[in-house]
């Protein structure tokens, strides 16, 4: 009995290895479409605090995390969260967005915020 | 001091339901606090290896390591509690009725057992390591203000516990019987929105971009942060804006693991249940 149910696990486990699979065979066209750089800096405060980007497009932002401490680069209204480690440097994905103006903040230090503009 | 609190609490608070649905679910069986605290203990050192790696994590993948650790580790935990649900529909009913052998009941508990502190080693890992990211940041931070930090990150570990142990108290008002049907649905529930939440990552990480577009946006009606959108976020897997690949795979996990819990729980129900 055991041995049976050892093996229905595996089919288990291998119907949602195919699933997840299935699910990410699409990704071919992955960055496909043309993206907005920015890229902004963190001392404490936002460098700029104010960020440009067209309304439609996928906006890829780098930020470069200067203070010795670990910052989560976060924005409810762009849902995006990233931790940013102490000295380092990532990159946050946003998809297209509307026209509208976006803030996002330090979610380690809430003080220091900025608004991304889509126009 | 508030903002540690809140900031703690905030990465706590998650991991606090799941842990409280998983003693709820084992409440009969032996030894499982052996095993969930053995989770918990995990995922704290976990926790603090990736936080001290978190640099070179997130450079890897071309700066998207951070999103796609996030999507497997989901991952796992996604295949763990499906494993658990057909898991229990085979075995629980007879469990929960405490008709088998004790030896018998522990030794087979402990299968699903391990499946189920995965789940909470993965839970506290991925709330933890932020945790230990912050707390550290304040730690090497100059004197000060660290020692308030701290004691604001220790109540809000606090008041996480107490989100943990509310979930389970919570869980066990309900009578034994429908206890077992309870955990299921909330189970089967709580695995499709960590896909739908890998799957989200997937998403940031511009590794999955078919069906991308978000259906619909009620972030108007209920706010995915407020107390309530977080517990609904956590438990049902609730996400104000979704994307058509999220409710796809969301939909695809509550049908496979109704599908495989039909198909291998199926087998004679040998007896009875005793009611509880």
């Amino acid at each position: 009995m055991f041995a049976s149910l050892t093996s229905r696990t595996s089919i288990t486990t291998c119907a949602l290895a195919a699933l997840c699979v299935a699910a990410l065979l699409p990704l071919s066209a992955a960055n496909a479409q043309q993206a907005t750089e920015l890229q902004i800096a963190y001392d404490g405060a936002f460098q700029p605090n104010e960020l440009r980007a067209p309304a439609g497009k996928p906006v890829t932002v780098k930020v470069k995390n200067n203070t010795s401490k670990a910052m989560e680069f976060e924005s409810k209204t762009l849902k995006v969260e990233k931790v940013i480690p102490s000295k380092g440097e990532a990159v946050v994905n946003v998809r297209a967005q509307k026209a509208g103006r976006y803030e996002f903040f330090d979610e380690f230090n809430e003080k220091a915020r900025g608004t991304l503009v889509v126009e | 001091m508030l903002a540690a609190l809140i900031i703690v609490f905030r990465e706590v608070f998650e991991a606090g339901l799941i842990i409280g649905i998983v003693l709820a679910v084992t409440r009969s069986v032996a030894h499982r606090n052996r095993w969930i605290v053995g989770g918990v203990l995990a995922g704290v050192v976990g926790a603090c290896v990736v936080a001290a790696f978190a640099g070179a994590l997130s450079q890897l993948f071309e700066g998207m390591g951070q999103e796609l650790f996030n999507a497997a580790i989901l991952t796992v935990a996604v295949v763990m509690l499906t494993w658990h649900n057909v898991w229990m529909a085979r075995h629980g009913k007879e469990m929960a009725g405490e008709l088998r052998a004790v030896g018998q009941a522990v030794a087979e508990g402990s299968k699903s057992l391990l499946a189920l502190a995965v789940v909470v080693g993965v839970a506290v890992l991925r709330e933890g390591s932020e945790v230990a990211l912050f707390l550290y940041g304040v730690a090497a931070s100059d004197g000060g203000p660290a020692m308030s930090l701290f004691l604001g990150g220790l109540l809000g570990l606090v008041l996480g516990g107490a989100v943990c142990l509310l979930t389970y108290f919570g869980l066990l008002r309900i009578p034994p019987r429908a206890l077992f049907t309870t955990t299921t649905v909330l189970i089967t529930l709580l695995a499709a929105g960590m896909a739908a939440q890998a799957v989200s990552f997937l998403e940031r990480a511009n590794w999955l971009t078919a069906l991308g577009t978000v259906v619909w946006d009620t972030s108007w009606l209920l706010s995915e942060d407020s107390i309530l959108g977080r517990t609904l976020h956590t438990l049902i897997g609730y996400t104000d804006q979704p994307t058509g690949m999220q409710l796809v795979i969301y939909a695809a996990v509550v049908l496979v693991t109704s599908a495989l819990m039909r198909l291998i729980g199926s087998e004679p129900p040998r007896h009875a249940v005793a009611a509880g």
